[in-house]
């Protein structure tokens, strides 16, 4: 998809127009995205990828919400992002937004059943109906019966399987995945790529996901291509 | 064998800044509690132990514990004057002196209001106690409404300084001089001429014969014959036995309270100390995995860790007992329960209390050393390097 | 409350470290609780005293008495209902460690005016008749081992010679303030004793008003009787009485409280070093958290719930086993303290003060928690 203007913008359910961002240190400014514009439609499944440095986890971090643009302006899913303030912002990610980590990030004090509850914890839901959906996230991945399992005891698949059913227990629209195979072996990385495209195809998440692997990228609907903060080309089909 | 380095085991602290800044100021703060205990205990007995020498003898009633409980009548000293085992003074009259005492009620500076000794002198009282020196002023004259009063009588009541006047049973005196009686009891008394005390204060008899021995080996012979005399009921003692053996409950109170709140605080830093020295050992698994694989003795491993256990506590010992010195300098008092009044005292903060609190500083270093490193030596090699 | 697995979590999984702050914490306040329990034992005498009581000595000290012909005076002061005396003994019971209070009362008014001072009436009757009897506090004849019957000698100090009482009543106070370590005897058997320069004085009056707010207008009519006698008199509330004493002692509550305070400092340094030391492990979680859509207000309050309930658990722990402790054993650190009970006020201040430290432990952890950036935070991990 060139960067141009959409379909009707309802439809988006991305949308970034001219997007910057500096970061600063010591006093030397690195800019990492130079206006960048785009637009992602609901439900499909968008790899990022793109060498060390050009940006596309920063890229990703602004859709994600878990950082906020120098210039420019980052809308996603009914709200433009850089006018929310922090506390709203982390509202918006709670409601819309399922974050999967390379390294898994769960929590390691906390049983798998304990961390894919974690997002339930900030919604109205009482005991029982979080426990109903903790147990329908886990079945989903294939998980329910390692539920009182600590991360320790996990296998890296079996993590990463429990840190998306804590991305999708709270039925955001979006799924943002930094490198979520980066960190596994061949087998495991199919495991979790096929969950993914099942979850984008039979739920409709709408998905967004860095990666270095190509094989991981064909598994997607298109790929974007970063380099030096600048999307240059892009392969696959709209849907 | 080879150690590891002390530079190591310092490094490591100075690399964890906070942590260790935080725990070497909890260990401090129990040495100075420490000290703090010890001082006030011993400076209340510092100032009852050199109050008497050894080379005198104190005569009061049999029984009495303190002057104030202890009658001697004019005949009885007189007697006791007549004894030969008494030195002799410069113009040839026996080195003693019968002394009146009594308590009175004088205010503190600080507004509450607490018992003094007031002593009525004779003329060789003050050369009896070889401490006590005028330190400012003069004497009193006798027959005049005049006192002198000791050092920490002044510092710490009100209308005690040199030249102020003081109502005393109905009279009013003038402090004519400051005692300086290098801390013992004589610093938180107030002295005046015993001939006017008597009238004055109502009190037609002593309350104790002090005197010099000419040797202090007559003493038992002096005793002897004293405490035998079917006149009076008489009892000799050693001065300094004497005014030591009132310090006990007092004394006793402070020092096991300060025992018992510095053990236990120990045990609440101790504690501290071994979370801090625990999570040391627990981020630099790979080092101290990589000194093993390299050679180092898991002994070598382990004094390593006891060391930088030590040396953080001992930091903590130096800050407590440098905070400790100005403690020196204050006064306070409390009531000697056997005068039922006020003996003042400066906190007594000796070398060997510091020492002391140094000594106790790394005590605790090495029992909140010694779990985390034993971790430490113990730690399987393979699985410490492999946390990489 | 919703989250209290997760705050619980973290001290769970590392017990140890758990385990040792929250006890350095309990026994810092246990150790306040003492100390404090020092103070308000003092004060206990002061509870004790009556507002409806006076105490009459001499002006210049407790040391000089006052004459007997006064009584006759003071009963006729206006305000004044009851007139009683007594002369503290300060004899000596075997040893002179043996450190109690004995006093020569006149024991008809004595009993009249001390209705805190609860005996049978039989053992008031057999007291009352007999001169050379005497009667003890319950505490004291437990600790001797006296019974009824008993003669106790006493050894005069101040009032030279043997003394033997015969213990015909056994009392116990009337509220747990009122001190049950005396002896008390008639002051007719004293008196009797006496040569005869040392007859017919009194060490102090006691005298009765119908309420406390008399007390100062009574107290100044006494003195001002006796202001230009030969024996002056200093009438005060009995209360007032008491707490010279006790000023006596010392600045006591200053020595507390520099000791209670640098405990609590030495504690609050150790528990914000492990605070802290536990907070550096966490800023992935902490950037985890934020992503999922936990907003820095609601993780700083998690972190400083974490340290808060740490140090809520280590004070309860400790001050409740501080009141434990010191109801099982008595505590009077030899016959200073008739009672060390340390009081629920104490328990409640220490508890306050516990959460206090947890808030101050916690603060920069909190602090840091709620600040952190997630951007920042999880690029110096990757």
């Amino acid at each position: 998809m060139t960067p141009t203007e959409s379909a009707a913008p309802a439809e988006a359910l991305i949308r970034l127009r001219d997007v910057h961002k500096i970061y600063h240190r010591d006093k030397i400014e690195i800019p990492v995205l130079t206006g960048l514009s785009m637009d992602v439609k609901g439900g499909e499944f968008l790899a990022l990828m793109g060498p060390s440095g050009s940006g596309k986890s920063t890229l990703l971090n602004l859709i994600a919400g878990i950082d906020t643009p120098s210039r420019g302006d980052v809308w996603v899913a009914g709200a433009s992002l850089g006018a929310l303030k922090p506390g709203k912002l982390a509202a918006w990610r709670a409601r819309n937004v399922g974050f999967i980590f390379q390294l898994y990030n769960l929590i390691p004090v906390l049983t798998a059943y304990q961390n894919v509850e974690l997002p339930l914890l900030l919604t109205r839901l009482n005991g029982a109906e979080r426990k109903k959906r903790v147990h329908l996230a886990l079945e989903l991945v294939g998980l329910q019966d390692r539920d009182h399992h600590f991360p320790h005891q996990l296998s890296g698949g079996q993590e990463q399987r429990v840190a998306i059913a804590r991305a999708i227990v709270g039925d955001p629209t979006l799924l943002v995945a930094d490198e979520p195979t980066g960190d596994l072996d061949a087998k495991n990385a199919e495991e979790i790529l096929t969950l993914l495209q099942r979850l984008n195809r039979e739920m409709g998440k709408t998905i967004v996901m860095v990666t270095h692997d190509p094989h991981a990228a064909e598994r997607a609907h298109a790929t974007l291509h970063l380099e030096k903060g600048v999307l240059i080309e892009q392969q696959g089909a709209v849907r | 064998m080879a150690g590891i380095p002390l530079v190591y085991s310092i490094r490591n602290l100075a690399v964890r800044r906070t942590s260790t800044t935080l725990t070497a100021l909890g260990i401090g703060a129990v040495a100075w509690v420490f000290i703090f205990t010890l001082a006030l205990a011993g400076g209340f007995e510092a100032a009852l132990r050199t109050t008497g020498s050894p080379k005198n003898a104190i005569v009061v009633r049999s029984g009495a514990a303190s002057e104030l409980m202890s009658i001697v009548s004019r005949e009885g000293a007189s007697s006791i004057t007549a004894q030969p085992e008494i030195a002799r003074a410069a113009d040839g009259s026996p080195f003693a002196a019968s002394e009146l005492v009594v308590i009175w009620n004088l205010e503190r500076n600080s507004g509450s209001t607490t018992n003094v000794i007031v002593r009525g002198v004779s003329p060789h009282s003050l050369a009896l106690r070889e401490k006590a020196k005028l330190h400012a002023g003069r004497l009193f004259r006798p027959g005049l409404n005049e006192i002198v009063v000791g050092k920490l009588v002044s510092e710490r009541f009100k209308q005690c300084a040199l030249d102020d006047k003081i109502k005393l049973a109905g009279r009013e005196w003038t402090v004519v001089g400051i005692l300086d009686a290098a801390g013992s009891a004589y610093d938180s008394e107030v002295w005046g001429d015993v001939e006017l005390f008597m009238p004055v204060f109502d009190r037609p008899v002593f309350q104790n014969v002090t005197l010099r021995l000419d040797d202090p080996t007559h003493f038992e012979a002096l005793k002897k014959r004293l405490e035998a005399d079917p006149r009076y009921s008489l009892q000799v003692k050693r001065e300094d036995e004497f005014y030591a053996a009132q310090s006990g409950m007092m004394a006793t109170f402070l020092r096991g309270l300060g025992l018992f709140v510095t053990i236990i605080m120990a045990l609440g830093a101790v504690f501290g100390a071994l979370n801090t020295m625990y999570a040391s050992v627990a981020s630099r698994t790979k080092e101290i995995g990589t000194l093993l694989a390299l050679g180092f003795s898991r002994g070598a491993v382990m004094t390593s860790v006891l060391v930088e256990s030590v040396a953080l506590c001992l930091v903590g010992g130096v800050i407590g007992c440098l905070l400790a010195l100005p403690v020196r300098s204050f006064t306070t008092g409390t009531m000697s329960f056997a005068t039922f009044s006020e003996l003042a005292f400066r906190f007594d903060v000796t070398p060997m209390m510091m020492v002391s609190g140094l000594v106790f500083a790394a005590l605790m270093g090495l029992v909140g050393g010694f779990f985390p490193a034993r971790r430490a030596a113990m730690m399987p090699i393979t699985e410490a390097v492999r946390q990489a | 409350m919703k989250y209290l697995g997760y705050i619980t979590a973290h001290l769970w999984r590392h017990k140890r470290r758990t385990f040792l702050t929250v006890s350095s914490i309990a026994i810092a306040l246990f150790l306040f609780c003492t100390l404090r329990t020092v103070m308000t034992s003092f004060d206990a005498a002061l509870r004790a005293s009556a507002d409806t009581r006076l105490v009459v000595r001499h002006a210049a000290s407790l040391v000089f008495p006052l004459p007997f012909s006064y009584r006759d005076r003071l009963a006729q002061i206006d305000g004044v209902t009851g007139v009683s005396y007594g002369n503290w003994f300060g004899g000596i019971y075997q040893d002179p460690k043996n450190n109690f209070a004995q006093f020569a009362v006149d024991v008809p008014t004595f009993v009249k005016l001390f209705p805190e001072v609860e005996m049978p009436p039989d053992q008031v009757s057999a007291w009352l008749a007999e001169r050379t009897s005497c009667v003890v506090g319950a505490t004291l004849a437990a600790k001797y081992g006296w019974k009824l019957g008993d003669a106790i000698p006493i050894q005069g100090t101040i009032y030279p010679g043997e003394y033997r009482f015969t213990v015909r009543g056994i009392y116990k106070g009337k509220t747990a303030d009122v001190d049950e370590n005396t002896l008390f005897f008639h002051w007719d058997y004293l008196n009797e004793a006496m040569p005869a320069v040392r007859k017919d004085w009194v060490g102090i009056y006691w005298l009765e008003i119908p309420n406390g707010d008399m007390a100062a207008d009574v107290s100044g009519r006494v003195d001002a009787l006796y202001a230009n006698s030969s024996q002056p008199t200093k009438t005060e509330t009995e209360k007032a009485f008491q707490a010279s004493f006790i000023s006596m002692m010392g600045n006591v509550s200053l020595l507390m409280t520099i000791l209670g305070s640098a405990i609590l400092f030495a504690i609050l340094l150790v528990t914000i070093n492990t605070m802290m030391m536990a907070a550096r492990e966490r800023t992935t979680e902490i950037a985890v958290l934020k992503t999922i859509g936990f907003s820095d207000d609601l993780v700083l309050r998690l972190v400083g719930a974490e340290a808060i309930l740490v140090s809520v658990t280590g004070g309860i722990l400790g001050c409740v086993a501080a009141w434990l402790i010191f109801q099982r054993v008595d505590f009077t650190a030899g016959g200073m303290f008739p009672n060390f009970t340390v009081m629920p006020q104490t328990v409640g201040l220490g508890i306050v003060l516990a959460i206090a430290m947890g808030l101050v432990s916690g603060l920069v952890p909190a602090l840091q928690a709620g600040r952190l950036r997630i951007a920042t935070a999880l690029r110096k991990v990757a």
